[in-house]
């Protein structure tokens, strides 16, 4: 790792003052991404700013609509927590397929969202559940915010404080995971809601983009959320990531049986 | 250098350290705990599971000062006080859950922190539990039997 300073303030203001004030600064909460990617010497911030002491920036709570998450919630947190197992359990499922024990009890869903991997969970979740995600300075729906591989629109010293998912009448992620690393080879999280939104199907780890809404998929399963309604959808492999671990068209089938699977789960 | 002062197995510790140091090479090298293994160095293989105020996590991916005034406990703490293996080391050793030994510090660790909150896994839950614990040599078979052997015992 190259040398950095190491900042925890208790404060938003001043967390966000941090990262301001220093260019390369970088804000770390669980850390389960970034200081594995420090010790590749990847990354080179002069500042860490720790936002796990920052006050307010941790806990579940929920409205009528929404059920909304602050950043710095662990992934076993949002696993346990009851009101996600209420009302969003397939939020909780996804928590407790995310990496290990380890990881889960260090890694948030702030950070997960804010590194944006083409291959992490919680996008899915997001996009699918019409997310409005808050920051410091204002609120985007997930669908402005992911804006391409481990990219986002958030700004230099912008931090993401609380994600609120809106509360689906059934919902399930499916996820065939690398069984190395965990990470999905290809999850698909899929939303059913009885307003205009309909069905939402948001897919992770497969597009080259990084996370994507399915519109073939949703029209299908707006007509029948059944899962044979999946097999006329045709699912292209164009711009289908490509790697040792499968290729675009491998993952075109997992896009499928993926969205088969949550489908039968729930109907 | 910042101070960093961590109680590890009850006794506090305290040092100047750089910013960027590893929780797992403060705990090796400047405590000279030696027991707690580097292995993937990826935060993949769980060799250096360590509790943090209570819980395992893994000590290659976090920061000595992320654990500035918490307690650590280490395989060196799992061992009564007289130096006798603990009950879950014990099972360990009974049940042949360790061939090469490098993981096992990992593995006590973790499952330690397994049996806190669930006194009564099934062997589905000790596997999945242990996602985060890579050993090469045993094929887990005694690892978990030597897990549930040490939760039967600590039931009583």
């Amino acid at each position: 790792m190259y040398a950095f300073e190491y900042v925890k303030p208790k404060d938003l203001d001043d967390a966000v003052a941090l990262l301001k004030n220093h260019e390369e600064a970088q804000p770390v909460s669980g850390g389960q991404t970034l200081i594995p990617t420090l010790k590749q010497r990847l990354a080179a911030p002069t500042q860490l700013v720790d936002l796990k002491h920052v006050h307010g920036l941790s806990g579940v709570t929920h409205d009528n609509h929404h059920v909304c998450v602050g950043a710095t919630t662990r992934h076993m947190d949002v696993e346990q927590s009851d009101i996600l197992h209420h009302h969003i359990p397939a939020v909780a499922e996804l928590a407790g397929q995310i990496g290990d024990p380890q990881v889960r009890r260090r890694g948030t869903i702030g950070g997960s969202l804010a590194n944006n991997d083409p291959s992490a969970c919680y996008p899915s979740a997001a996009m699918a559940l019409d997310a409005r995600i808050h920051t410091n300075s204002r609120m985007l729906m997930a669908e402005d915010f992911f804006t391409g591989l481990f990219m986002t629109a958030l700004e230099e010293g912008e931090v993401i404080t609380r994600v609120d998912f809106k509360i689906p009448a059934r919902a399930k992620y499916m996820k065939f995971p690398n069984p190395a690393s965990r990470y999905a080879m290809t999850g698909v999280f899929v939303a059913q809601f009885h307003d205009e939104d309909g069905v939402r199907v948001a897919i992770t780890g497969a597009s080259e983009d990084g996370v994507m809404r399915h519109h073939g998929l949703e029209a299908a399963l707006n007509a029948n959320f059944h899962a044979d309604a999946v097999d006329a959808v045709a699912i292209s492999a164009d711009g289908l990531m490509s790697d040792l671990h499968g290729s675009a068209a491998y993952r075109a089938n997992l896009i499928k049986v993926m969205t088969k699977r949550a489908v039968s789960a729930i109907q | 250098m910042t101070s960093v002062s961590i109680n590890i197995n009850g006794v506090q510790k305290t040092a100047e350290i750089a910013d960027n140091t590893l929780l797992v090479d403060f705990l090796r090298t400047e405590a000279r705990l030696t027991g707690t293994h580097v292995g993937c160095d990826t935060s993949q293989c769980g060799a250096c599971v360590v509790h943090v105020n209570g819980h395992s996590v893994k000590s290659c991916a976090m920061l000595a000062l992320e654990a500035d005034g918490a307690e650590v406990a280490t395989i060196e703490g799992m061992a009564d006080a007289d130096g006798s293996l603990g009950v879950l080391q014990k099972a360990f050793q009974e049940h042949h859950g360790l061939q090469c030994g490098y993981c096992t510090p990992g593995m006590v660790m973790s499952a330690a922190d397994l049996l806190k909150t669930n006194k009564n896994p099934t062997d589905h839950e000790v596997r999945e539990w242990l996602e985060g614990n890579i050993c090469r040599c045993t094929g887990y078979h005694n690892i978990v039997k030597a897990i549930q052997s040490a939760a039967a015992e600590m039931r009583g």
